[in-house]
């Protein structure tokens, strides 16, 4: 006999609702991100303090209204910390520690898991904008609202270039490696990717961070639509990157 | 414990009573390489339904790749793989069978509660997370974060993933690896409360006693091949004239006297230091024999013992004694 009684586990096999499946999930990417206190830094305080900075400190070069322009590359920022440092860090060690087999063990579709992530992630984007967008009406910056439909759509297609990138790089390699990357990677745009400063170097001009940065210049400043150029270069990485990641990106 | 099952089918040609009864994981010809090594090597096996399957073998006899192609992990090389009647790692399938990976896998960050309460909304119709923890042992770690849980307490967690959606069939690869005496007992009753229920096991061990307490069959693998299969009882079925009697005694005694004193047929040898074996049809003659030779030898036979075989004589007889890189 064993101490179960007969009938506890007689099968009963299915797979569950896939909207709640989206949801559990989606909400498990999320409250993680957001209960890491690394991340928390990467993607919150970091972008704060330099908004603060950016729109206070005169002597960084920025053009007017300088609060404005300001606000509209920390917005880069923060979408290139979630989207790509963050989750190719948190997928560099949920590979690690076995995840992502665990739960195509389940019966999780693989579109749903790359949807749950993409999900995720949108969540935590929107929380750092709201976040650092009140910052900045608290500083003076005034958002022409006419630009407010293509800035969510700067947003989420940053989001999406991005995340695609940094499942790219945690996807392939070795947590530690992703680590190191990831940070220096994101350090590198900050500094010359077209990000905090205007960088007139023509082939900046053709990296994402520079190109997502430019966009929102345009939407958050002017309230107007980006330019063809800026759009077609996220669009180009974004979809070069997620190719190259359905390829590359291992399980363990 | 098990109840022994007065309703198995016996083996000797007995047809199941139900008519084509679906295998629950049947492979044939199974290869697969990596690089310029054969890690499984035209593998045949065929589970039935609601039994319990154990894959023995010692380490990199190609067990995990064997089961992670039936769980859709990797792809065979060649040979044919179906489970309940489907291709492995299909949508349709997914759903249907457990899998608890080796090592196990979870979020780094998250709480084993939350990870469980994940992988039940994954399912129709999941048992119930707050249950299956405490049952676990794991209510005291409910919210501790994964990557601070034991080994052990991650293998349990892992358990509970492949039993929460009430699956038909369930894959555990080294399910009581890292556990301690109590939790690996509760493994092994929880194995039999599936059986009892009609959910097929396959696992993988390479623990003797594992396989022989819980498998009605035992699939014996070494170098990507069957080696050997059938119950724990066939495996360990020993002709009258196949059994031994063991002892230890002082290292390097003369057996040649006693090897002349033995009834014909019956052989002696020292196994390793110190530990003496004969071996052939033991009968209470043989046993006074054996003593009667140590006493002129002014040795005392100590932890004398008339066996038949293990199933780790068995293994050790196919797979070799010696260890392996």
């Amino acid at each position: 006999m064993t101490t179960f009684a007969p009938g506890t586990f007689k099968p009963a096999p299915g797979r569950g609702s896939l909207p709640r499946m989206l949801f559990v999930h989606a909400r498990t990417e999320a409250m993680l991100t957001l209960r890491n206190g690394e991340q928390i830094l990467l993607t919150v305080i970091i972008p704060l303090a330099l908004l603060v900075a950016l729109s206070v400190m005169s002597v960084i070069p920025m053009p007017e209204p300088r609060v404005g322009s300001a606000t509209a590359r920390i917005f880069a920022l923060a979408i290139i910390s979630s989207a790509f440092t963050g989750q190719a860090i948190a997928l560099g060690f949920d590979r690690r520690y076995g995840v992502l087999k665990r739960l195509s063990a389940s019966a999780l579709p693989r579109w749903l898991l790359v949807a749950g992530r993409v999900c995720g992630a949108l969540v935590v984007v929107a929380l750092q904008i709201l976040l650092l967008a009140v910052t900045a009406l608290v500083l003076g910056w005034r958002f022409p609202l006419s630009g407010l439909p293509w800035v969510v759509l700067l947003i989420v297609l940053g989001t999406l270039t991005f995340g695609a990138l940094g499942v790219l790089l945690g996807g392939a390699l070795r947590a530690e490696i992703v680590l190191a990357l990831a940070n220096i990677i994101w350090f590198v745009l900050l500094m010359v990717g077209g990000v905090a400063l205007s960088v007139p170097v023509g082939f900046v001009h053709l990296l994402p961070s520079a190109a997502l940065a430019q966009a929102l210049e345009t939407s958050v400043v002017h309230g107007t639509a980006p330019g063809v150029g800026p759009v077609a270069v996220l669009v180009a990485w974004g979809v070069v990157a997620g190719a190259l990641a359905t390829r590359t990106t291992k399980l363990t | 414990m098990t109840q022994l099952r007065a309703d198995r089918p016996d083996r000797l040609g007995f047809v199941p009573v139900s008519p084509n009864p679906q295998p629950a994981v049947e492979v044939s010809g199974l290869v697969k390489r990596y690089g310029s090594k054969t890690a499984v090597d035209g593998l045949d096996l065929v589970q039935q339904p609601g039994t319990v399957l154990a894959l023995l073998g010692p380490n990199g006899a190609g067990k995990t790749t064997t089961v992670e192609i039936c769980e859709g992990f990797r792809q065979a090389d060649d040979g044919s793989v179906r489970v309940l009647g489907m291709a492995p790692g299909c949508e349709a399938l997914r759903p249907r069978i457990g899998v608890m990976p080796q090592g196990g896998g979870g979020y780094p960050g998250i709480r084993a509660e939350e990870m469980l309460n994940l992988v039940a909304a994954c399912a129709a119709n999941p048992l119930d997370p707050k249950w299956l923890i405490e049952v676990l042992g794991l209510g005291g770690a409910a919210r501790t974060p994964y990557k601070r849980l034991s080994g052990g307490q991650q293998q349990r967690l892992s358990l509970a993933c492949a039993l929460i959606g009430r699956p038909e069939l369930v894959f555990l690869d080294e399910p009581t690896a890292g556990m301690d005496p109590q939790a690996r007992r509760l493994v092994w009753d929880l194995v039999a409360a599936l059986k009892d229920d009609g959910v097929a096991v396959l696992l993988t061990t390479h623990l003797m006693d594992e396989a022989e307490a819980l498998a009605d069959d035992v699939v014996i693998i070494d170098e990507g091949r069957v080696v050997a299969q059938g119950s724990p009882a066939e495996l360990t079925a020993h002709r009258a004239d196949d059994q031994q009697l063991r002892f230890r005694a002082r290292p390097g005694l003369d057996l040649s006297l006693l090897s002349a004193a033995l009834p014909e047929g019956l052989k002696v040898r020292e196994a390793t230091k110190g530990a003496y074996v004969v071996e052939g049809l033991i009968d209470p003659q043989v046993v006074s024999t054996v003593t009667s030779w140590c006493a002129q030898q002014g040795v005392l036979a100590e932890e004398l013992t008339v066996a038949k075989r293990s199933l780790e004589d068995v293994f050790l007889e196919l797979t070799g004694r010696e260890l392996r890189s």
